[in-house]
């Protein structure tokens, strides 16, 4: 599953990032803000006009605006809620 | 011999609350200006150690990481590395950490230590953190990073006389010690480690922020968040006309005042016209606008402040996308309303260069501020005060699409140039979105005292200089008995021969000449008029005494008025923006493409405008 992909509200991690498929300056920004494999994130908003896009991820205390052309190169794994812990 | 003063650096990610510990530790005694060759802001402050000694204080642009992908974090690693021309290398970093954002700091935080350079660390904003059930021990974060750190709260003072001593502490140890540059290590080894140390650092984690949580469920509501936005964005409009009425009434009476206490005091003559009508009318028409400049700029710092303005631009993306753009070009263009110059400034946020490009070759249309006197003039000169419906008037109603006409062009040409002159690779949208804060009245003052004083000053020189120079050119050569003044002055001759080209699309001599002098700034057009009509006028009393709405009616038909205002929504008349657009795209190219696009289309606006009015009978 991708990350445009997650409902909202579940937490995943992300297990891999296909970098080639972003622009370099936009994959090192997203790296910046800690998006990168092995990051633990969850899907809070998505816009509401055609395309459902940006989405809004958070991850830790922050919360990241990107586009779903970002996120659909993100592989995310949802993490089970009783693994929790 | 007199030691250097210490220069210190603040440094740390974006909205980590550097400029409220800015403005905490320097009070408002600050300079602002540019680096030179970009125009990245630099804002220094001074600041006084303990041992009475002063500290120079930078704040620098956030910035995520020394490997730089915008102009703004461009400036932060050269100086921190002591390559920026213009700004010795910094004595001192201090390192700013947004408390409740430690783990994500924290990779910046070491990149930059390990250059192994004199720094402190604030840990800033502990306050809210702790609001957070965050609750954090200094003393476990200085073992760690191996550099002292000072528990802050900008807005209470927390722990700024501490820094401030550190500061001086930690210059004196870099001078008994060699620098020691520690080991690099790679973002991800440091990722790692930030987790390491912020687990290690945190003592206690309760649930995480619940206010901006509840906040962004609505205001980032996928139904309900574009309506806010568009209200909220409503209301400072609203206000930027109704608030702004009375404090400009007053501006007006005091102008006025002073123009008629000059009048009878001085003998008249040649010099009292010059003061009279030349610089009271001329700058005093421009400074009755200071009102609505400040209260457009109070809600948009309020906005940025508060961290609303990142959610405005996550909820502008899908749009801006529509015509190539993204969310982040929503910031520069809303500031652009207020004035293009910080407009296409904020541009420098824009990662995206052909994103960035395209933005600031739109920002000029956004209807700035200086267009107010000009549309206020004409269409309370020209537009009858009628009600079209329930609270709409239809002098509110032209106005609203001016506005319209400015938004709806500026996207058009935005889908055209991206598509050719500024194509490229389709722009992301990729920001973070602060957390919620309320803004403290310091900040928001010394914000706006710095926007109103930009605004003065640029009154008290620019607009003085060419409303003097109008003058003297309008006065000179005298005309003979009986002839008229203007047809006989320099400025006469040059708009005669522009209502040539002029006059297709409606333009009368006095128009020609007004929009002259407004290339200097588009509100000199109406202290133009103004000095024009007094300058024509002063042989005779009863034209004398008409407003100068008056003096247009009479002269101008409401065809022309029209082609006036259509001219204005494109027309690129500030030297400023242009000088600002030379800056920030480093040559003359685009701005000079800006001009050419710009005049090319007032030009075809205001000859469509003319002929549809005239054929419509209007007058």
């Amino acid at each position: 599953m991708t990350l445009d992909q997650l409902p909202l509200g579940t937490p995943a991690r992300i297990a891999s990032v296909d970098w080639s498929a972003l622009v370099a300056e936009e994959a090192q920004r997203l790296q910046a803000l800690g998006l990168d494999a092995g990051a633990r994130v969850t899907l809070a908003y998505r816009g509401v006009f055609a395309g459902r896009d940006p989405l809004a991820v958070e991850i830790g205390r922050m919360t990241v605006a990107l586009r779903r052309v970002h996120a659909r190169a993100m592989i995310v794994e949802p993490i089970i809620e009783s693994a929790r812990a | 011999m007199s030691r250097m003063p210490i220069v210190a650096a603040l440094v740390g990610n974006p909205n980590a609350g550097k400029s409220a510990l800015f403005n905490a530790l320097t009070g408002a005694r600050q300079k602002i200006a540019n680096y030179p060759g970009v125009t990245v802001e630099r804002k220094a402050g001074r600041l006084i150690l303990p041992t009475g000694e002063p500290v120079e204080l930078v704040d620098l642009p956030g910035s995520y990481g020394l490997g730089s992908t915008s102009p703004d974090e461009e400036v932060t690693r050269k100086v921190i590395m002591g390559e920026q021309t213009g700004q010795a290398q910094p004595d001192v970093i201090v390192l700013v950490l947004d408390s409740s954002n430690l783990e994500q700091h924290l990779v910046f935080a070491q990149e930059v230590i390990e250059l192994g350079r004199p720094t402190v660390v604030a840990l800033n904003m502990v306050d809210l953190a702790e609001r957070d059930g965050l609750v954090i021990d200094p003393a476990a974060l200085e073992t760690a990073l191996g550099v002292p750190v000072f528990a802050t709260v900008a807005v209470r003072r927390r722990g700024l006389a501490e820094l401030t001593a550190a500061i001086g502490e930690a210059r004196d140890r870099a001078q008994a010690h060699e620098a020691n540059p520690r080991p690099h290590v790679t973002l991800p080894e440091r990722r790692m480690l930030a987790h390491e140390i912020a687990n290690a650092a945190i003592i206690s984690e309760t649930a995480k922020h619940r206010i901006h949580a509840r906040l962004d469920k609505a205001l980032l509501h996928p139904w309900a968040g574009p309506p806010i936005l568009f209200a909220l964005l409503f209301v400072v409009f609203q206000a930027v006309f109704t608030w702004a009425t009375p404090f400009a009434d007053g501006l007006e009476a005091v102008v006025g005042g002073l123009g008629d206490a000059v009048k009878a005091t001085l003998p008249d003559s040649l010099f009292r016209d010059l003061i009279t009508d030349g610089i009271i009318a001329g700058v005093g028409s421009v400074v009755v606008f200071l009102p609505q400049i400040v209260i457009l700029f109070f809600f948009i710092l309020t906005m940025e402040a508060t961290g609303y303005m990142a959610r405005a631009a996550f909820l502008m993306d899908r749009m801006m996308a529509g015509v190539g753009l993204s969310g982040r070009s929503f910031i520069p263009l809303l500031s652009s309303f207020a004035c293009a110059i910080p407009g296409i400034m904020a541009t420098r946020s824009i990662t995206d260069p052909k994103d960035r490009l395209t933005t600031i070759l739109i920002a000029p249309m956004m209807t700035c501020s200086a267009r107010l006197p000009v549309y206020a003039v004409i269409i309370a000169a020209f537009i009858p005060n009628n009600k079209v419906g329930p609270g709409i008037g239809l002098q509110g109603l032209v106005l609203f699409a001016l506005y319209v006409a400015g938004i709806v062009g500026a996207m058009l040409v935005a889908l055209v140039l991206r598509r050719s002159v500024t194509k490229g690779a389709a722009s992301g949208f990729i920001m973070e979105l602060p957390k919620y804060q309320l803004p403290t009245v310091k900040d928001l003052a010394i914000g706006l005292w710095q926007r109103a004083w930009i605004f003065l000053r640029r009154a008290g020189t620019m607009i003085f200089t060419v409303t003097i120079a109008l003058w003297i050119l309008l006065n000179f050569p005298r005309a003979e008995p009986g002839q008229d003044q203007i047809n006989a002055s320099v400025a006469g001759t040059l708009a005669n021969g522009l209502a040539v080209v002029l006059e297709p699309i409606g333009f009368n001599r006095d128009m020609s000449l007004a929009i002259i002098p407004a290339m200097a700034a588009r509100e000199v057009a109406v202290s133009s008029l103004a000095t024009t009509y007094a300058v024509s006028a002063s042989d005779d009393e009863d034209a004398q005494a008409m407003a100068l709405g008056d003096q247009l009616k009479s002269r101008w038909t409401l065809s022309m008025a029209l082609s006036f205002l259509a001219w204005f929504v494109f027309a690129p008349q500030c030297l400023s923006t242009i000088a600002v657009a030379r800056r920030e795209t480093n040559g003359w190219k685009w701005p000079a493409f800006m001009l050419a696009y710009l005049f090319a289309l007032a030009y075809l606006a205001s000859f469509a405008t003319f002929w549809t009015a005239t054929a419509l009978g209007l007058g």
